[in-house]
């Protein structure tokens, strides 16, 4: 299955939707994705997961990947995720703690 | 009991292939088991696989990496079989607690930690040729077909 991204802007942040299946098969195209955006000075990501069909561990290092770069650059990353079975691998390997996971693009922005 | 077999190139883009079988041989044959746990296995089947190309990569292995579901009256057990180096999973690195910010220096290594967790059973078994990965779910008791 192939990985697309959609790139947009809301209120200063830049929002990345990543639609399809997060493995080490499709990793890469996110991770490209992210450090050239970040690379082009849009440190301030909001990465939204609803319509991440699979997510394995090598997709949970890209993201913790792009969150340290983001934050290297003076930004920040957060995470849109709703679906169950895809939070519960944040819970399960303890990453919802570093990257709490909103339920809307807009509760991400708000968010302290 | 039941076995399907499928044998990939260690190629990444084949994973997608493996859920696919994975999915379909175990929801048609062991329909007892909750769409939640057979995610649960192909997520640690992904794991697994996704070991195995990287050991055929490091190890410059020819020959496929082999998945044998085995459906069974009381459990659904996915071994995957690859020609790599071979390697003990006690040595790979413990990470650190999920509320120290060292964690965030990890951004590997969560593959074996997730099938121990996903799956009910797991087991590494190491040889010269490469290595074994048992990985085996519990069917629900009155669900054996």
């Amino acid at each position: 299955m192939e990985l697309h991204t959609d790139v947009s802007e809301t209120a200063g942040w830049t929002v990345v939707s990543v639609h399809g299946e997060l493995d080490v098969a499709t990793s890469p195209t996110l991770r490209e994705r992210l450090i050239g955006l970040v690379g082009d000075g849009s440190t301030r990501l909001v990465l939204d997961l609803e319509a991440v069909d699979f997510l394995d561990s090598t997709g949970l290092g890209t993201i913790v990947s792009a969150l340290k770069r983001a934050r290297t650059h003076g930004g920040d990353l957060r995470l849109v995720c709703t679906e169950a079975r895809i939070r519960r691998l944040f819970e399960i390997t303890g990453l919802d703690k570093a990257v709490p996971l909103h339920a809307s693009i807009d509760d991400a922005i708000a968010a302290e | 009991m039941a076995v399907v077999e499928l044998e990939i190139p260690a190629l990444p883009a084949y994973l997608s292939l493996v859920r696919l079988v994975v999915d379909a041989a175990i929801g048609s044959l062991a329909p007892g088991l909750s769409p939640a746990r057979l995610d649960d296995l192909k997520i640690a089947v992904t794991e697994a696989c996704s070991n195995a190309i990287e050991a055929h990569e490091t190890n410059w292995s020819d020959g496929p990496v082999v998945v044998r579901c085995t459906i069974g009256d009381e459990e659904v057990r996915v071994e995957v079989i690859d020609r790599g180096a071979g390697f003990n999973p006690e040595d790979v690195q413990t990470l650190p607690a999920v509320t120290d910010p060292r964690r965030l220096r990890h951004e590997s290594g969560l593959g074996i930690a997730l099938m121990r967790t996903l799956a009910d059973e797991v087991s590494f078994t190491p040889s010269p040729d490469g290595t074994r990965v048992s990985l085996i779910v519990h069917r629900p008791a009155s669900s054996a077909s």
